[in-house]
């Protein structure tokens, strides 16, 4: 008799698949010789060297002990003085931020503080897959919105409302966007800020990871910079995307006390703080970086057009995303799946990419591409696509 | 309008693009990038396009050598003449006036040791105004032209990430 797992296990967990990426991936590990990948959702810069120098002179010092529970007060004040410069907003780093493992642990702290089972959250797809799951281990139920490439993504004011019930407890909003890279700008949030006033009791979490990639203006635009949305926007940010230190797992939430301190219960029992030496590299990069994410996002607006008209002169539609560091051209021509057209290119041309479907169901029929990669892998992968699509042209 | 700083920056540190490919890149036209890199070169802005090598992998025995020089100026031509003499010999590959204790900083490469003490006494001390000189010989190359040396090229990134 073999133990029975399955009746032990919460059916909450049991619910959700294994993220559909991993699936792929194995596929592309197990790939002999030179794979180009255009695949990965990080950033290929190294952490900007005086960054790690602050995180490496605080293990010098000493600090390699608990942080308090919220972050050290000076991180916390260093990420307030960033988003006064940033964003234009006030949080008070004593009761409205709390530093968090990365964002996804943000993500997961609000599903957790907010559901009871049976809420509905609105989710915008196609989005970061862990939108969805955190809402579902929390016991919520997903309702999605999705939006589409005629509107460049964009999420339109009339779909959200049509989505929004009176069991709806909040929205999950993720711009710039990955897998799109479409961009909201504040023309268009208020749109959405219309919307919220008319649903009083909506809250609203912004997932604002790629608020620096955006290069349309270079800067952050959010519905946090609405003062009458303030009592019920929780931001989640960090400075993995923007800052090259997804390693680094350091991210905050900031929100109205109200709500960030019930989130900091649930992160004072289950993570105690953020790593130390992280939250001092944190310093550093919230006070004197920001001439280094602009080089780093100069470089990748030069990428991001290489690859538009990449993905252009092999004959793919593809919206001009503005944002993160994704396109996310249709296939549909070539009349394969999003899997097929992955899984092909890989095995026939070694380029590595990711399935839209892999970021919700209105996903299917795209792929992600990820210009976080050298300019000449990502010349030599828009060469062999071309020919890819060329040789599997329908008919 | 191009952004001529922008342009510069990305060919300081790719000279190899194509005019194509830096149109696409700065979101402008082929014939205009042409007509700005001209631009640039007439005003003697551009004045050339090398390529970064690692002659110690190729060619481990050449020496560097950084030679101070102090010297007193010629009347009316200030440090210029002596600088603008020593920077005609090709194996001169930096002439630099400095502040300081000493006054031209000049970088010299050749196949040997002895070469650049040869250059050292028998071209530029015996020049008139040149007081004294001090030469040191680079040992090992960390970091030249902004690139780090035996910077390992690996991409340790996880193919596995949401």
């Amino acid at each position: 008799m073999s133990f029975d797992y399955e009746s032990k296990i919460s059916k909450a967990v049991q619910a959700v698949p294994p993220s559909a990426i991993r699936k792929f991936f194995d596929l592309a590990n197990e790939m002999q010789g030179h794979v180009i990948s255009l695949s990965i959702g990080e950033p290929d810069f190294t952490t900007p060297w005086s960054i790690r120098e602050a995180s490496i002179n605080s293990i010098i010092e000493g600090y390699t002990h608990y942080s308090p529970n919220s972050g050290y007060i000076d991180s916390r004040l260093a990420i307030a003085e960033y988003l006064k410069r940033r964003y234009g907003v006030s949080y008070d780093p004593k009761t409205e931020l709390l530093i968090t493992v990365g964002g996804s642990e943000g993500l997961d702290l609000a599903a957790r503080a907010l559901i009871n089972p049976g809420d509905e959250v609105i989710i915008v797809e196609p989005c970061f897959v862990a939108y969805k799951a955190t809402v579902e281990f929390a016991h919520g139920i997903p309702v999605i919105v999705e939006t589409k490439p005629e509107n460049n993504y964009k999420l339109m004011p009339e779909e959200l409302e049509a989505a929004i019930t009176d069991k709806t407890k909040y929205v999950i909003v993720g711009y710039p966007n990955n897998p799109t890279g479409a961009i909201m700008t504040l023309e268009d949030w208020a749109r959405i800020k219309d919307v919220l006033m008319r649903h009083p009791d909506l809250i609203v979490l912004s997932d604002e990871l790629y608020c620096e990639l955006n290069y349309l203006d270079g800067k952050p635009a959010s519905l946090t910079q609405f003062a009458e949305l303030r009592d019920r926007v929780i931001m989640v940010n960090g400075f993995s995307k923007s800052y090259a230190m997804t390693g680094y797992r350091i991210g905050y939430l900031a929100g109205p006390h109200e709500l960030v301190s019930q989130m900091f219960k649930i992160h004072q029992y289950c993570i105690m703080c953020a790593p130390s030496a992280s939250q001092f590299a944190v310093i550093e990069a919230a006070m004197n970086a920001d001439n280094e994410i602009k080089k780093m996002r100069d470089e990748y607006n030069h990428r991001r057009r290489i690859i538009v008209q990449g993905l252009k002169d092999a004959g793919l539609d593809c919206f001009t995303p503005y944002g993160a560091f994704y396109a996310f051209p249709c296939i549909k021509s070539t009349g394969m799946t999003s899997e097929e057209f992955c899984e092909k290119l890989l095995i026939e041309k070694h380029v590595a990419i990711v399935p839209g479907n892999a970021f919700g169901k209105c996903g299917e029929g795209f792929v992600r591409i990820s210009y976080a990669a050298s300019l000449d892998d990502i010349k030599e992968a828009m060469k062999l696509m071309k020919e890819f699509v060329e040789e599997h042209k329908k008919g | 309008m191009i952004d001529d700083l922008e342009l510069l920056r990305l060919i300081e540190n790719n000279a190899r693009l194509s005019a194509d490919e830096i149109a696409v890149m700065l979101d402008t036209s082929a014939a205009d990038v042409e007509a700005e890199i001209k631009r640039l070169k007439d005003e003697n802005i551009i004045l050339g396009y090398n390529t970064i090598i690692n002659w110690e992998k190729k060619a481990p025995d050449n020496c560097i050598g950084m030679i101070e020089v102090r010297i007193t100026p010629v009347k009316n031509k200030g440090y210029d003449h002596i600088a603008q003499i020593l920077s005609k010999y090709d194996k001169v590959t930096a002439c630099y006036l400095m502040s300081g204790g000493f006054d031209l900083m000049i970088i010299y490469e050749d196949r040997s040791l002895r070469d650049i003490a040869t250059f050292v006494t028998e071209k530029i001390a015996p020049m008139e105004g040149v007081l004294s000189t001090t030469t040191h010989f680079i040992l090992k190359k960390y970091k030249a032209n902004g690139i780090i040396y035996d910077n390992p090229n690996t991409d340790d990134r996880q193919a596995i990430i949401l």
